[in-house]
């Protein structure tokens, strides 16, 4: 099937091609939320059962770092939005500065990530590598701790994921950027992008309260 | 055939087949026919896999303390037939072989919305093939396609990891078909095609698509979980470490459950087309069998738990969940009503796709009816997890839409390769199927009431008269199956030239050449009639009620 | 024996002839319908056979009023099926107050079910015949299921929960049970027998192969003071933890104001994860001994304290919720 200028040959018109390729968006975004659905559920049910060790491990985890990225992450979707603005009026350069921005704020996010990781792995809480929770915590305990800070792990983890596939997204978005491909009449990619961007800021709205402040009153 | 194609017929010049020659051309295709042909070939070969895997299983079970493996293997016989025909062959068959072909040809668009995501799709689905294919050839897997926690996570020996991979994996696959499928029929409309014009296999696609996306995340998720708690000895699901198996079995089944629904209500929609062309009338009821369709989807969210009657789960909950499952079979009823009401002052012929879809009637029937006797609370606790419900998944899975996606093949493969398979052939393999089926697995009803649990090696003797009946039948099945094999694949060179539209069907895919061309339509058809109209369609070359009688118009292809 | 063919198993117990006529019933309104539509089926496929290759059908589009009352009419009757196994379902599930309780632990791949008196059996088990049976499941590993065809009773056996089943044996006999929950590799091996005796018999049974250190109560008792439960939970309601006096089947009340009955399972999670349920007016002290007792070992503790039932309930200190009217 071939292309024209910008129209794909499965569409008749743009107008067409835009409305499909941002459903398409909208839908992954669906399945995106029965993904994490999965296990916001585990996790529901497990801390439930165990609130006390929930809340003991949960004090564990840096705050500060949390609190930090939870403003970076917010920060980022701010000039997502920018650059889609940009595209939309036609300020081609802005567009390019907004994105570089964007993926500047989502690799501090990642980096401050891997701070807490590493955190975690000298304290002995990484599930599986010889897992400690505190000196003299009872096996029992210490099996519950593991289940919170598997939950971390899986959870951050995926959403990690979720940030590294964006950034790669936004690599490719600055490079047809430089070229000046978006304008008023083209910026579906980047609008599609945003959407997606927004998404894994949300779900770490949600992680952080559940991660990180559940037992600090 | 009832209308023999006139002679002198002859294949379009240019073609989807022989528009591009060349192993390139067909691995880096995004022709949405294409790509239903490499699934086609892929469903077909897990198919014989997974057949294999179930010969072996009814010839063990020939004597009662087993006649062929050890336990160990025939544990892992069961797993991977039912993995390989679960998540490889029965959930993609249906939507990725003939959904892929049809939808743009029945909804008049060039092809898919996204044909790039379709060929991804594809190609995910041969890595999770790939990964399966590895843990069946290393160790194999025995915990049963269900996967139960801690059986699965902890106690077993097999190549767990690969297959659950494999299968979290795959899930992506549908994932992405069920979403390029629903963006399609939103956005990819030819001029005049409305919701209510569209064809009812697309609406069961519809349905099917959004099972796809809303369920197949919530298994891909529960595998990973699952996967990681094997690998690193988490404990998500293990009540040694404070997890709870149980959980595991809500989001397994919250999928599991539908996914049913993901193999039954494309067959349906098969026959939703299969019933009205060769009663050459409009089909009865048709809001109502789109709606219904929509509403299995629906409702199918909400009975998961109905395979957790045993589990200790509050009777309240259990209570709600046989009222729901009840309330689903409501619409599958809405269907086989229909479909026998539009049989009424037809004119029915007797071709191939028509023997099995009303074979397909028949065997739901059974089906959807044992249903009902599984949804009473106080009778599950009876049989539940004995052959009655092996009998009854079969008869839906096998008899429903195994039935489906046959017939539809034979219905589609005129359109699919431009020639007509050997009708007399294709008529008695219809009749084995049938009759192989229900000897194979009427037996197990009863088997299942007498109280065999399902997943035994090795039996008590009382039981060993039906299961002999149970493998005969298999073998008239087996049969069954191997013929329109050979037959199809013959008459793929063979075979004679169908022409646009053999039967006359009266579809948007049959206003097209067979094979179609890459673009399916010379230009975007406009729609003007309403579904399964044969009184105002002079083009079909079919008498019109009042008017001038016409010849078959084949000769114009 | 049956005929050579039959198509029920034996009604042995109290729910067979109520399964199986339930069963007559559902089958009855299926076959009454898959008849009806496979004979329209087959009336309409030979009398509306193609006569001409041209002819085409006619025209029907759709009828509400048709489609309505087959919405309804089937929906009345599935309604029916539902009430009736619900009845059975509830009555299943609730267990009578009077009944002989049995323990059975499954593990891969036997059966050990532990009789009230302490007796053990591996792949069998004995009940009276007339008497209301509890059997109390526990698993040692993975989800078992604890199936009687002939009684038309199961029950998942899932580890880190206590399921419960109950049945009233109506026939003496010897019958199969069966694990029917997928457990690995031995499953289909995984089963015995049940053997229903006259009372009298069943009382001879027990008595003539009663073995004394086998009872559960005193090996329940020398537990709990090999785990020092005895340092905390004294007998007269002055120690750190309340008294275990009377408190099986009693009411407690809870430290968050709510109140739970002593059961197995509350006793088994309370040595299991004793923070879960704190009894009003006590500290979370007690360790928790998941990953350190056998199924069995919980079971003979249990036992244990089920014997301090009747021994007196010390004024305070037992935790026991008031004013319930109960011992």
């Amino acid at each position: 099937m071939h292309r024209t200028g910008e129209l794909y040959g499965q569409f008749q018109t743009m107008e067409q091609q835009r409305e499909t390729a941002s459903l398409g968006m909208w839908i992954f975004l669906v399945t995106e939320v029965l993904f994490f659905g999965g296990m916001f559920m585990t996790y529901t049910l497990n801390r439930s059962t165990y609130p006390d060790v929930f809340g003991e491990a949960s004090k564990s985890i840096d705050l500060t770092l949390g609190a930090i990225n939870t403003v970076v992450l917010i920060g980022s979707s701010l000039t997502m939005a920018m650059s889609v603005w940009a595209s939309q009026v036609g300020k081609k350069q802005l567009v390019t500065i907004f994105l570089i921005a964007t993926l500047v704020l989502g690799s501090v996010f990642l980096g401050i990530k891997g701070v807490e990781y590493h955190q975690k792995f000298v304290e002995h809480h990484v599930p599986g590598l010889s897992f400690s929770f505190e000196p003299g915590a009872s096996i029992a305990t210490n099996a519950h701790a593991q289940l919170f800070f598997s939950l971390y792990f899986a959870m951050t983890g995926l959403h990690a994921l979720h940030m590294i596939i964006g950034a790669g997204l936004l690599l490719w978005l600055i490079k047809q950027s430089m070229r000046g491909r978006f304008t008023p009449q083209y910026n579906t990619p980047v609008e599609l992008v945003g959407l997606y961007w927004h998404f894994v800021d949300i779900v770490w709205i949600f992680l952080f309260p559940l991660l990180y402040l559940i037992d600090r009153h | 055939m009832s209308s023999t194609p006139s002679p002198g017929k002859e294949l379009p010049n240019e073609h989807y087949l022989n528009a591009t020659y060349g192993i390139r051309s067909w691995l880096f295709t995004t022709d949405h026919k294409r790509i239903a042909l490499l699934y086609l070939a892929s469903v077909t070969f897990f198919f014989f896999i997974g057949g294999a895997f179930a010969t072996m299983i009814r010839i063990h079970l020939l004597t009662p303390s087993g006649y062929l493996v050890t336990p160990e293997t025939y544990n892992k016989l069961f797993t991977m037939h039912g993995v390989a025909m679960i998540f490889f062959f029965l959930i993609p068959s249906i939507p990725a072989v003939l959904g892929n072909f049809l939808i743009p040809l029945m909804i008049g668009a060039k092809d898919l919305a996204f044909p790039k995501i379709n060929l991804l799709s594809w190609y995910i689905y041969l890595v999770g093939g790939s990964f399966v294919l590895y843990s069946f050839a290393t160790g194999g897997l025995d915990t049963g396609w269900t996967f139960y926690t801690p059986l699965s996570s902890v106690y077993s020996n097999s190549a767990v990891t690969p297959a659950v991979i494999g299968v979290f994996i795959n899930g992506f696959s549908s994932i992405l078909t069920g979403l390029n499928f629903i963006v399609t029929i939103h956005t990819m409309r030819a001029p005049g095609m409305t919701w209510f014009r569209l064809p009812l296999f697309v609406w069961a696609h519809y349905a099917t698509s959004i099972i796809f996306i809303l369920g197949t995340p919530v298994i891909a998720i529960t595998l990973l979980l699952a996967g990681l708690e094997r690998m690193f000895h988490l404990g998500f699901f293990n009540p040694a470490l404070g997890g709870d198996p149980i959980l595991f079995q809500h989001l397994f089944w919250f999928y599991s459950h539908p996914a049913v629904y993901i193999m039954i209500l494309p067959s349906m929609g098969v026959i939703s087309e299969v019933i009205p062309t060769f009663a050459r009338k409009p089909i009865f009821g048709y809001s109502f069998i789109a709606g219904s369709s929509i509403a299995i989807a629906v409702i199918g969210f909400f009975v998961w738990a109905h395979h957790m009657f045993l589990t200790g789960q509050s009777p309240y909950a259990a209570l709600t969940f046989s009222l729901l499952s009840y309330l689903v079979a409501i619409p599958s009823a809405v269907k086989v009503f229909n479909w026998t009401a539009t049989l009424y002052k037809g004119s029915i012929s007797y071709d191939t796709p028509m023997l099995y879809a009303l074979g397909f009637i028949g065997l739901f029937l059974i089906g959807g009816l044992t249903g009902l006797f599984l949804a009473c609370l106080g009778l599950d606790i009876h049989i539940h997890d004995t052959y009655f419900v092996v009998a009854h998944f079969h008869y839906i899975m096998v008899g429903g839409a195994v039935m489906g996606y046959v017939g539809g093949l034979h219905f589609w493969w005129p359109k699919i390769t431009g020639r007509l398979y050997p009708e007399f052939l294709a008529r008695i393999a219809a009749v084995t199927l049938f009759v192989g089926f229900n000897l194979t697995f009427f037996p197990q009803f009863i088997l299942g009431y007498l109280g065999m649990p399902r997943r035994y090696h090795s039996y008590p003797p009382e039981f060993q008269v039906l299961n002999v009946m149970s493998t005969a039948g298999a073998s008239i099945l087996a049969l069954g199956y191997l013929l329109p094999m050979i037959y199809l694949v013959w008459s793929m060179r063979y075979g004679k030239i169908a022409g646009r539209n053999p039967w006359p069907a009266t579809g948007l895919e049959w206003q097209t050449a067979s094979p179609p061309m890459t673009e399916n339509f010379d230009v975007t058809p406009e729609v003007t009639w309403e579904p399964y109209d044969y009184n105002n369609r002079p083009e079909l070359g079919l008498p019109v009620k009042g008017g001038p009688s016409l010849t078959p118009a084949h000769g114009d292809d | 024996m049956q005929s050579q063919l039959p198509l029920y198993p034996e009604q042995a117990s109290n729910f067979a002839p109520s399964v199986d006529a339930l069963m007559v019933y559902i089958t009855a309104v299926c076959l009454f319908f898959a008849v009806a539509i496979t004979t329209a089926i087959v009336i309409f496929f030979f009398k509306f056979h193609r006569k001409k290759p041209g002819d085409i059908g006619v025209a029907i589009h759709e009828d509400p009023r048709l489609e309505a009352a087959w919405l309804i009419v089937p929906a009345i009757l599935a309604l029916t099926m539902f009430a009736g196994g619900a009845v059975i379902y509830v009555d299943y599930r609730r267990a009578p107050m009077d009944t002989l309780d049995i323990y059975v632990i499954g593990k891969q791949w036997m059966w050990k079910a532990q009789q009230p008196t302490g007796l053990k059996e591996i792949n069998e088990l004995h009940v009276p015949v007339g008497r209301n049976v509890k059997l109390i499941l526990a698993s040692e590993d993975v989800i078992h299921d604890f199936s009687v065809p002939a009684f038309r009773v199961k029950m998942d056996v899932v580890p880190g929960h206590y399921n419960t089943m109950w049945f009233r044996p109506t026939k003496a006999g010897r019958y199969h049970f069966f694990c029917s929950q997928y457990c690995g590799t031995n499953h289909a091996l995984m089963g015995g027998w049940v053997t229903v005796m006259e009372p009298s018999d069943y009382a001879a049974w027990l008595s003539g192969s009663s073995d004394a250190n086998a009872n559960p109560i005193v090996a329940g008792e020398k537990l709990f003071a090999e785990k020092a439960c005895n340092t905390c939970h004294l007998s007269d309601g002055k120690g750190r933890a309340p008294s275990l006096n009377g408190v099986y089947g009693a009411t407690v009340l809870l430290a968050d104001g709510s109140t739970v009955t002593a059961d197995d399972a509350y006793i088994r999670e309370s040595v299991l994860t004793p923070n879960a349920k704190i009894v009003a007016g006590y500290q979370s002290l007690m360790p928790t001994f998941q990953g350190q007792m056998t199924e069995e070992q919980i079971l003979s503790l249990t036992a244990y304290v089920k014997s301090l039932q009747s021994q007196p309930v010390p004024a305070t200190g037992a935790g026991i919720a008031p004013a319930t009217g109960k011992k």
